[in-house]
């Protein structure tokens, strides 16, 4: 700071940020309260929908032949005998702490089972969200370029068909066609059994745990099945993706900044790519987030038809076996991460988008 | 349609299209035949809807169009491909596949339907009052659509089902259920943009209760976006209700629900493949329609494309 400064200029950048971070400090308050009382409301529905449930959770548990006595000392156990708002704050006090109860089905708490099918799920969709966002986005942008043209109208056609075939269906297309016909892709299932006790599992994503061990054989088996899935999953994501995309960019086309680098003699590509897709760059953050989020609502049918061994079959087969805790476990967990990708999203937004300020 | 308010020897087609409207039916009337004619002018649109139509019609007179049964097992047919006798082959079980899809189309539209019904009235009306009153209720409802919105629609769906237990009911409230939330959250936009208008102000100083504000001036503003919105969900709606019928839990085997003959075709799909391909094939025609039709809907109405 030099002394010749008058007072005014030295201390009003800080003025400037001091003011800036007592609204950011604003507003972040305000998405704390917000976030709260959405997971408060998660929970709230959640319990509901525990207590909608017409079979009688104890008899779920103990058998349909269990004695009075059995009966009232695991009445007295899972706390049914309390009040309901009581056990609402019960219920509340165990989720926060990540406590969904045990399963039915495997007899462990829930959160332990989630946490091991997690991984699956994960390797998947996030391989499908790199597909998806890699081709959508360059899909999106070439159609808005060409509007109306027949580029415009064939990514039109293809995201149309990824929105409107059911996902459940396409796995199956596709496994009969590349894996039973052509054989171009490995059968249904994470990884062959002759390789699942090489595996040294320290990440639980099995390309990357083959390829740091060094097992390319491993890294190429566990590839050759998770292309599929992968690739059926990242469509409808595509599909999504490029149509935001388009419209974001249309948007940005028309405007009179375009025209004026255009005039200024900048070429068609440099207008697009330098000029207009920084813009969007940050809209398409989260649309890429949210459907980020609606790979999971994919992934329930995809690893279903795929015997994938994630989160979404854990899911099916608690459901068909009426496992509440495991079904209200993974409903908890979805919602969270909603949120949490929506927040994100949120802030990265106010972080990165000046038109926010 | 009613006879045209103008002398009987104009026909209906010059009453639609006089310069000037004589009436505030004739003007009303108008403004439907140029959206009408918008709305099939666009190549897309027209295709969704004549397919539509063709699958209402199917639907409604399919059972008298084949032979066949949709339930009755004949064990010594089974498994056959496509052939003149059973153009899209039997199942496992002996039934004709196309016999089944065509008794299928009433229960997927008829599910959508209901759907429709459900989400689309609770959704406007929820909407349309919380734009309107603003206040305590807007915030309560509005974080209740928030707290809806923080799940995939099949995911919470599936939660529904889980706790009903399964069937073709539980699955349309389990789907209304989770389709109501963006349809209020649609509705209220809307109202919030005509609240403070002269009209609204008009009404109440003549003495219009809020119950008769929202429900005569503000959804019928609201209307035509929900219309579209609901068109543009029905091939999530579709898609949900499949899904479902696939993972076993909305309609139940023997039922030729699409989403539940794909599910029991499965096991049979490397050696008879269209046991499987042909009901998501369906699946796939029905939601296509309703995307391209709610496409050009939106297209229709949105004031920016005049």
């Amino acid at each position: 700071m030099s002394a010749s400064d008058p007072a005014g200029l030295e201390s009003s950048p800080h003025l400037v940020s001091s003011l800036r971070w007592g609204r950011i400090g604003g507003q972040f308050l305000r998405t704390v309260v917000s976030v709260s009382v959405t997971i408060l409301g998660l929970l709230v529905l959640t319990f509901f929908i525990g207590r909608l449930l017409p079979l009688d959770p104890v008899l779920a548990i103990l058998g349909d032949d269990a004695s009075q006595e059995a009966y009232d000392r695991m009445v007295q156990k899972l706390g049914l005998e309390k009040p309901l708002w009581e056990q609402f704050l019960n219920y509340v006090w165990n989720s926060l702490q990540f406590d969904f109860g045990t399963s039915l089905t495997s007899g462990r708490p829930v959160i332990e089972d989630i946490l091991r099918v997690f991984p699956a799920t994960l390797e998947l969709a996030t391989l499908a969200m790199i597909l998806g966002t890699g081709l959508g986005i360059p899909l999106g942008v070439l159609a808005a370029a060409n509007r109306d043209t027949w580029v415009d109208q064939f990514v039109r056609v293809v995201s149309l068909i990824g929105y409107s075939a059911p996902i459940f269906w396409l796995g199956l297309l596709g496994l009969t066609v590349f894996y039973a016909g052509l054989g171009w892709v490995g059968a249904p299932g994470r990884i062959g059994i002759v390789y699942q006790y090489d595996l040294e599992v320290r990440t639980g994503l099995y390309l990357i745990d083959s390829a740091i061990s060094g097992h390319w054989d491993i890294f190429a088996d566990v590839f050759s099945r998770i292309v599929l899935p992968a690739s059926i999953l990242a469509y409808g994501a595509m599909a999504y993706i490029s149509r935001m995309t388009r419209s974001f960019m249309l948007e940005q086309l028309s405007q009179e900044y375009i025209i004026a680098a255009r005039a200024k003699g900048a070429s068609r590509s440099s207008v697009i790519w330098w000029h207009a897709f920084p813009n969007i760059a940050v809209q398409l953050v989260t649309v890429v987030a949210l459907s980020y989020a609606f790979l999971l609502e994919g992934a329930v049918l995809t690893e279903t038809v795929f015997a994938w061994p994630g989160f979404g079959r854990y899911l099916t087969t608690a459901l068909l076996r009426a496992d509440m805790n495991a079904v209200l476990g993974c409903t908890m967990l979805v919602g969270l991460i909603f949120i949490t990708l929506n927040l994100l999203s949120d802030v990265f937004y106010r972080m990165f988008d000046p038109r926010t300020r | 349609m009613d006879a045209p308010a103008t002398p009987a020897r104009e026909s209906l087609r010059d009453w639609l299209q006089a310069p000037t409207a004589n009436s505030p039916r004739q003007a009303r009337a108008q403004v439907v035949w140029r959206g009408w004619l918008r709305l099939i002018s666009n190549r897309a649109a027209l295709a969704g809807l004549v397919v539509l139509a063709l699958l209402v019609a199917l639907a409604a007179v399919g059972p008298w169009l084949t032979p066949y049964s949709a339930l009755g097992q004949d064990l010594g047919t089974r498994l056959q491909p496509p052939s003149a006798l059973h153009w899209l082959g039997t199942d496992d079980l002996g039934r004709d596949i196309l016999t089944r899809i065509l008794h299928g189309a009433r229960i997927t539209l008829m599910m959508a339907l209901l759907v429709a019904a459900i989400a689309g009235p609770v959704g406007l009306a929820v909407g349309a009052t919380a734009g309107y009153l603003g206040g305590w209720f807007d915030i309560v409802s509005m974080r209740l659509v928030d707290i809806f919105l923080s799940f995939p629609s099949l995911i919470l769906a599936l939660a529904f089902v889980a706790a009903l237990g399964p069937g073709i009911e539980n699955a349309v409230i389990a789907i209304s259920l989770s389709a109501w939330p963006p349809i209020a959250r649609l509705a209220r936009a809307e109202a919030l943009t005509v609240r403070k208008s002269d009209y609204i102000a008009a009404a109440r100083l003549q003495g219009a209760s809020s119950m008769r504000l929202i429900l005569k001036h503000v959804m019928p503003i609201c209307l035509p976006s929900v219309v579209v919105r609901v068109t543009l969900n029905m091939a999530g709606i579709i898609l949900t209700a499949a899904g479902l019928g696939f993972l076993g839990l909305g309609a139940q085997p023997p039922s030729p629900e699409w989403g539940a003959m794909l599910a029991s075709g499965r096991q049979f799909m490397l050696t008879s493949w269209w046991l499987a391909a042909t009901p998501g094939a369906a699946i796939m025609l029905v939601s296509l329609s309703f995307n391209l039709l709610g496409d050009g809907l939106r297209d229709v109405l949105d004031p920016r494309n005049d």
